[in-house]
């Protein structure tokens, strides 16, 4: 459910074979002891940098919207997800 | 006289210069080739005719001017999922039908610049996960070397484009192996660049912190213009290095003093097949002639870094395909009643198999309840990873080994298997974990079909990969060649 993938009931079951194969094959990390290992996120020093605070050019609203399934006044139409209280 | 598609970037930036052929000449006759043979190998998605002759007539009056670089008037594929300004950009999805992007990828920018001509956009696994091009939502491309057989993944469109003389150089994309592998499967010439030397700036993303844009070429030098074009810092990148890659410096240096590390458990990895171990063996026989000494080095958590990869890869996938709800841009299905819906049904019809499984793969790996048992663990072992491969370059200047345990296998004989298709990237990942450049050379074949040797590097030292490559290619005479179509 947290993936929104709209899975239906006879496709669960496909994936959840699959899925518990390949969570099997992964299982034997847990044979490494990693107590005393760091965690690596990114392999390649990078520094913090700050953007020269200036105007430059960027997308117009229209080239923005222009994919856009649904837009409305030059904006990306979504659905309400609030009820209007009556 | 070599052919037209046979012809090397180089060999042809040579012709244009002197005016035997006319970049609106070349342009034409590489269509006309893709118009010939692409219906059965889908090597392409679409063509770009329009804009291809465009770039074309202005390569010309730059040639006439004398203001050429050695990419101007060559013509070039680009990976479906490389952004391209107001051509359909898709990264091999029903989800993205449609899409134009506003925008040009950095790299796509940087040969527009030099002069490049764009002849369409090649196919590759949705989202590029894969190593066979079969999870294309839009039908497998094929090898041009053998019909029934796949060419390697997931940027398997631009090595079959490459080999089969339907574009002079190619940009793909490789986060585990997607350029290298499929440059092997093809015959061809394949570069990952260290991680953070090449932008991704309007590269689809998969897994940040593993993918890269790189070349397919039908040589080493090629390879090497390529990433001397499209490499460098943009602060459009936050990962991007504030530094400027010398590639051609050491080109010609040979391999004479080097020393060339042997990985013994890259030999002995599940599924290596006999013939393509023979034919790195005789590579490697072929280098140390040339002058190089070979090593014995050891990346003991090799088969490890499979499994962290298949928790890492996931993990970041699940994170950046989250941004396709229906309602910015691509398939959107609204039919139903609330956003909640448009998601689901968005989702469902815009997502193949592959991408489903490493969504949900991710998303289960990154939960509260099991993020400490998977994907903490799996960057533990990443470390592990590197630090094996640091200690491997302190006894070498490069690694070599085989690109791919197999060859090129047929169509359909992996896909019900997912395991057995996350193999097929089991001596390239290592290379994406540790951010290291690495490319794929052509050594020879088995059972008629391409093997190709993998050269690593450390971080930042593609100099060194590339001069390796180019002197196997010097010293072996075996010269990348176009598959017989």
């Amino acid at each position: 459910m947290l993936a929104r993938l709209g899975l239906e009931p006879g496709e669960e079951d496909f994936y959840a074979e699959q899925l518990a194969g390949i969570l099997g094959a992964i299982e034997r990390l847990q044979e490494l002891d990693t107590e005393h290992i760091p965690a690596t996120a990114q392999v390649v020093e990078v520094r913090s940098v700050m953007a020269e605070d200036e105007p430059r050019p960027c997308l117009t609203q229209e080239e923005a919207l222009a994919n856009a399934p649904a837009a409305e006044d030059g904006q990306f139409v979504v659905k309400a997800i609030l009820e209007e209280d009556s | 006289m070599t052919e037209l598609h046979e012809a090397t970037v180089t060999e042809l930036g040579e012709r244009l210069r002197r005016r035997e052929v006319s970049a609106v000449e070349l342009a034409d006759a590489q269509l006309e080739r893709i118009e010939l043979l692409n219906p059965e190998l889908n090597a392409f998605l679409r063509t770009t005719p329009e804009l291809a002759r465009e770039q074309a007539q202005a390569a010309d009056e730059r040639l006439a001017r004398g203001d050429a670089g050695p990419l101007t008037g060559i013509p070039v594929a680009i990976k479906d999922v490389l952004c391209v300004r107001g051509v359909e950009t898709t990264a091999g999805s029903q989800i993205l039908r449609g899409f134009r992007p506003p925008y040009d990828a950095t790299t796509v920018a940087r040969l527009k610049e030099a002069g490049a001509v764009i002849v369409g956009m090649t196919n590759c696994d949705e989202f590029a996960m894969g190593s066979s091009t079969e999870n294309s939502s839009y039908g497998p491309a094929l090898n041009p070397w053998n019909r029934g057989r796949v060419p390697g993944g997931s940027s398997g469109g631009s090595a079959a484009a490459v080999s089969a003389g339907l574009a002079a150089f190619a940009l793909g994309t490789d986060t585990g192996g997607s350029i290298r592998q499929p440059a092997a499967l093809c015959g061809v010439v394949g570069m990952k660049p260290t991680y953070g030397a090449v932008s991704r700036y309007g590269l689809i993303a998969f897994a940040s912190s593993l993918d890269q844009v790189g070349p397919f070429t039908r040589s080493v030098t090629d390879a090497a213009l390529v990433l001397d074009a499209i490499g460098g810092h943009d602060p459009r990148d936050s990962t991007s290095a504030p530094r400027q890659l010398d590639v051609m410096g050491q080109l010609e240096g040979g391999v004479a003093g080097l020393r060339l590390g042997v990985p013994r458990e890259y030999f002995e990895v599940e599924g290596i097949e006999p013939g393509v171990a023979a034919s790195v063996r005789r590579a490697l026989d072929v280098l140390e002639e040339a002058g190089a000494k070979l090593v014995d080095v050891s990346l003991p958590h090799t088969e490890h870094g499979l499994a962290a990869y298949y928790i890492i890869a996931p993990a970041e996938c699940s994170s950046n395909l989250a941004r396709f709800d229906g309602v910015k841009y691509g398939y959107s299905d609204q039919t139903m009643g609330s956003l909640l819906d448009t998601y689901l049904r968005t989702r469902r019809e815009g997502f193949g198999p592959e991408v489903r499984r490493r969504i949900m793969l991710g998303t289960y790996a990154l939960s509260s309840g099991y993020y400490d048992a998977y994907y903490l663990k799996a960057q533990k072992v990443r470390t592990l990873i590197k630090r094996d491969f640091d200690e491997a370059f302190e006894r070498c200047d490069a690694i070599v080994s085989a690109t791919s345990p197999m060859v090129a296998f047929p169509l359909g004989s992996r896909t019900d298997n997912p395991l057995a298709m996350y193999l097929c990237d089991v001596l390239t990942l290592g290379g994406n974990l540790a951010g290291l450049p690495g490319l794929n050379v052509p050594c020879g074949a088995a059972d008629g079909l391409p093997v190709g040797l993998q050269v690593l590097a450390p971080q930042f030292r593609e100099d060194v990969a590339l001069r390796v490559a180019r002197a196997y290619e010097m010293a072996s005479g075996v010269m990348t060649e176009v598959a017989p179509v």
